[in-house]
């Protein structure tokens, strides 16, 4: 049963935002929703020293010889990638809509260990810290992927430095996957049985089978790096008998499953506005959790797509191959279950759905070129070209960071209490979606006819396209940029939300008061319905 | 916490054992026994992990879950033992990509 | 505070607000050590994996290597922290009991053990240090047809044994901890529960031992 409120009372109710006021209830909160809130400040933060550095990139690449010299451009394009993957992709939706949403979703009062959340912000603050000293110092010239034997023997810039701050943040992401997934085991509320989880929690919690498997890998793979900076051992050396390709096959066993940690609970929240602004329950409910869990293990099982070109066995490169092929069919079956939601469903077109529909298309987009790019033949000429930039931009920003946004949007009323304007909302929406292709789409062009990756300078028969990308990516910060304006200015001005103004299924919509309170719910929830009963009706009898 | 009370004994037999296989395994790594050295040293070893998972860290009588959990974590360090391991043994089996 | 009505009208002492009772909070704590041990796993593993890989592609230098590797320290240290582990368990053991002085008695005779490990472990790396066999600039090798591959070999030597040392110093910070809450009467026998999870850890510990001392102390050692 859905209990809907037209209005929110007055401030006299209180709710986690007015629980407590001053810096030290904030700093030193374990209350699961201001710790978003906490990560929601600094993660923005970071992604707009992230896209700084883009800047500088796309503006240097606006000229065939460019402005920066080779040794500043290699380092633009080392700080940019390491922030937006480290500091702004990987934690984003986890530690934000995640944290804030997780325990409401599954009718709990937080998560598991609210202390290690804390503790998980403070690390990501602390690895952020260093990482942006070392940038300061200098930054770093290495690729984010940090390529021995450069990064542990020639390259004179502030490796070891980055590295500890990548490392720092890195076990931020571990507790974090930890207590998603204790919460999610023992502390569902009863009635919430995994049949009815919503997809949103099913996401994050493959997110997190990630997050604790993987990371530590790239952990001990950066102290063995930094180790060898200092003792030039040669375990990544092969001028004295280390083998590099072993760097690569420990960094990448991390580095491309945290492209699913980036990306699953990008999928998780469009698995929560479609069924919304369809007004119709997820269609296959069970084959898109299944599909979120095949897509963390599949995820583990393809690494060897980043070394077709490094010496790798073309043995090992086949079965790579093969294996990214299979990877590509969860992620396929989740877009067939979005879209066959929406049919015969009552679309609506608010912001959240604008941004779902922008998913979808610019995702399907990205993933199908990631096919193009497992295929071995075609890989050998596009890798390490613009194609591949181009690929992984369409999943990253043309899914991932829309989907945030997307997220952001839907559950700004919960968060904030409050509206945000639909008409700008709707508008920057559109701005993004411009920006964005207008920004990638030529690179996919570029990168087919030769273009390198992480090169300062190019042949002018290029210039065309990089001068349209540039005019794209100005276009895309206009959009970035809207949405903190409006959002900040609703969070204070903003009309007062109802409780539930997207009429929307779900214990955080239903069941808890917007904004909640400290512990999320006056009684304890227990559910009896299936997950998207948007139909409103009663659950079979045996299922769930 | 629900589960009773183990003996001393059981746990007194474990370790017993587990230093006697360590006496063998320096044992065994003095004879010539060329590659079964390896197979000898590491079958001992994952003999002794099991004893200690199993009684000392009571996977034996523990939940389905915590099972799961302890069988998924080495699963997935085979994962990363197997594919690296695969990718150099494999190395000149199949000719690389030509450019003609 | 917003507190639910519904919880139980008895609070129990140790439960935290949070959770709806003691085995919810005590399910929660074994998932989360046992999640946390899985990390430690895979953290460990790519040291391992490496050591494989060279093992593999250099099998003679490695073998060369062993002779300098100390056999007694290394078996004795095995032996040392495999009865460290009888004596946490026997810890756990008796906090289940309610025993609180047997549980102080065995959790300083864990500490201690532990504290022997990490002294013969020093002697070893002095050992390794006279011998010039520290990775770096001043590393020797008698062998000169190795000197490359061996100085790899030592540099995981110590990254491994090195890191499983770390390992071992939180333990045992973490050990002066329980011991700390034993004497302030903190646990009962109806909650032990930081003794058992860091009973856990301990074992973790001593497991990756238990794999590093035939790999790097006892394989090639005929030749």
């Amino acid at each position: 049963m859905s209990t809907y409120l037209p209005f929110a009372r007055t401030e006299a109710r209180t709710n986690y935002l007015n629980a407590d006021y001053g810096w030290k209830s904030w700093l030193f909160t374990t209350d699961h929703k201001r710790i978003a809130l906490l990560y929601l400040f600094s993660i923005t933060a970071f992604f707009f020293v992230g896209g700084a550095f883009a800047v500088g990139m796309r503006v240097n690449l606006l000229t065939p010889e460019g402005i920066f010299a080779h040794d500043t451009y290699n380092k633009l394009f080392t700080m940019h990638g390491i922030i937006m993957v480290f500091f702004f992709l990987v934690p984003s939706i986890p530690a934000t809509l995640g944290n804030f949403l997780v325990p409401l979703m599954i009718g709990a009062r937080d998560l598991a260990f609210p202390r290690i959340n804390l503790l998980s912000w403070y690390l990501y603050m602390i690895g952020g810290a260093i990482a942006l000293t070392a940038i300061v110092k200098g930054g770093v010239d290495t690729g984010w992927t940090f390529y021995a034997p450069f990064s542990s023997t020639y390259s004179n810039t502030h490796v070891i430095l980055t590295a500890i701050g990548v490392f720092v943040s890195g076990f931020s992401s571990i507790l974090t996957g930890l207590n998603f997934i204790v919460t999610i085991h023992t502390m569902r509320a009863p009635g919430m049985t995994w049949g009815r989880l919503p997809l949103f929690v099913w996401g994050h919690y493959a997110t997190s089978l990630i997050q604790v498997l993987g990371t530590p890998v790239i952990a001990i793979t950066l102290v063995l790096l930094g180790l060898e900076r200092v003792l030039h051992a040669g375990i990544f050396d092969p001028a004295v008998g280390g083998d590099p390709v072993l760097f690569q096959h420990l960094f990448w066993f991390y580095s491309h499953p945290a492209v699913y940690i980036m990306i699953l609970p990008g999928m998780a929240v469009i698995s929560e506005i479609i069924p919304c602004f369809s007004r119709k329950a997820l269609f296959g409910y069970t084959f898109v959790a299944i599909s979120s869990i095949a897509i963390a293990v599949l995820g583990f099982l393809v690494w060897g797509h980043h070394l077709f070109v490094a010496g790798q066995s073309m043995y090992a490169s086949m079965v790579f191959s093969l294996l990214s092929f299979l990877v590509a069919v969860p992620s396929a079956i989740k877009v067939f279950n979005w879209t066959a939601t929406m049919y015969k469903g009552s679309v609506s077109y608010e912001t959240p759905m604008l941004y779902a529909f922008g998913f979808i298309g610019l995702f399907t987009i990205g993933g199908l070129t990631g096919l193009f790019l497992a295929t071995l033949a075609i890989d050998v000429h596009v890798t390490d070209t613009y194609f591949v930039i181009a690929h992984f931009h369409y999943i990253m920003v043309g899914g991932m960071v829309m989907a945030y946004l997307g997220g952001i949007h839907f559950w700004f009323p919960k968060i904030s209490g409050r509206m945000y304007p639909e008409g700008w909302a709707r508008f920057a929406a559109l701005i993004v979606f411009v920006g964005f292709n207008l920004t990638f789409f030529p690179q996919f062009i570029l990168g087919y006819q030769g273009m390198p990756r992480r090169y300062a300078h190019y042949p002018p028969e290029f210039q065309v396209l990089n001068v349209m990308s540039t005019a794209g990516a100005s276009i895309l910060a206009v959009g970035y940029l809207l949405p903190i304006i409006y959002l900040g200015w609703a969070w204070r001005k903003g009309p007062k939300a109802p409780q539930n103004p997207w009429n929307a299924k779900g214990l955080e919509w239903e069941q808890s008061p917007t904004p909640p309170p400290t512990y999320n719910f006056e009684t304890q929830p227990v559910v009896t319905e299936p997950a998207y009963n948007y139909s409103g009706e009663s659950e079979e009898v045996g299922i769930g | 916490m629900t589960h009773p009370v183990v003996p001393i004994k059981t746990y007194a037999a474990v370790f017993g054992a587990l230093l006697a296989l360590t006496i063998t395994t320096v044992a065994v790594s003095k004879l010539e026994l060329g590659e079964f050295n390896f197979v000898a040293a590491m079958t001992i070893a994952v003999i002794k992990g099991t004893l200690v998972v199993m009684f000392f860290m009571d996977v034996r009588r523990a939940t389905s879950l915590t099972k799961l959990i302890v069988g998924a974590g080495l699963f997935w360090m085979a994962i990363l033992f197997v594919f690296v391991l695969s990718d150099y043994a494999s190395r000149g089996w199949l000719p690389g990509p030509r450019w003609f | 505070m917003g507190e639910s009505e519904a919880t139980l009208a008895v609070h129990e002492p140790d439960l935290k607000h949070h959770f709806d009772d003691s085995a919810q909070q005590f399910q929660s704590s074994t998932l989360g050590m046992w999640v946390f041990l899985v990390t430690e796993l895979m953290f460990f593993g790519g040291m391992f994996g490496g050591y494989t890989v060279y093992r593999n592609m250099y099998p003679d230098a490695f073998a060369s290597t062993s002779h300098f590797m100390n056999v007694p320290i290394g078996a004795i240290n095995t032996g040392v922290l495999i009865f460290s582990s009888f004596t946490m368990v026997m810890a756990v053991r008796s906090a289940q009991l309610g025993q609180k002085k047997v549980l102080i008695a065995f959790l300083i005779f864990t500490l201690l053990l532990g504290c022997v490990f990490l002294t013969l472990k020093y002697v070893e790396y002095h050992e390794k240090w006279v011998d010039h066999h520290i990775p770096g600039p001043g590393f020797q090798y008698a062998d000169t047809r190795y000197f490359h591959q061996a100085q790899i070999l030592f540099f995981l030597y110590f990254a491994m044994t090195g890191m499983h040392a770390i390992h071992m110093i939180v333990g045992a910070g973490m050990l002066i901890v329980l011991i700390s809450m034993a004497a302030r009467d903190r646990f009962t026998q109806a909650w032990y529960t930081p003794v058992e999870m860091i009973g856990l850890y301990w074992h973790f510990v001593d497991i990756v031992w238990i794999f590093l001392f035939p790999l790097l102390y006892l394989i090639g050692h005929t030749k």
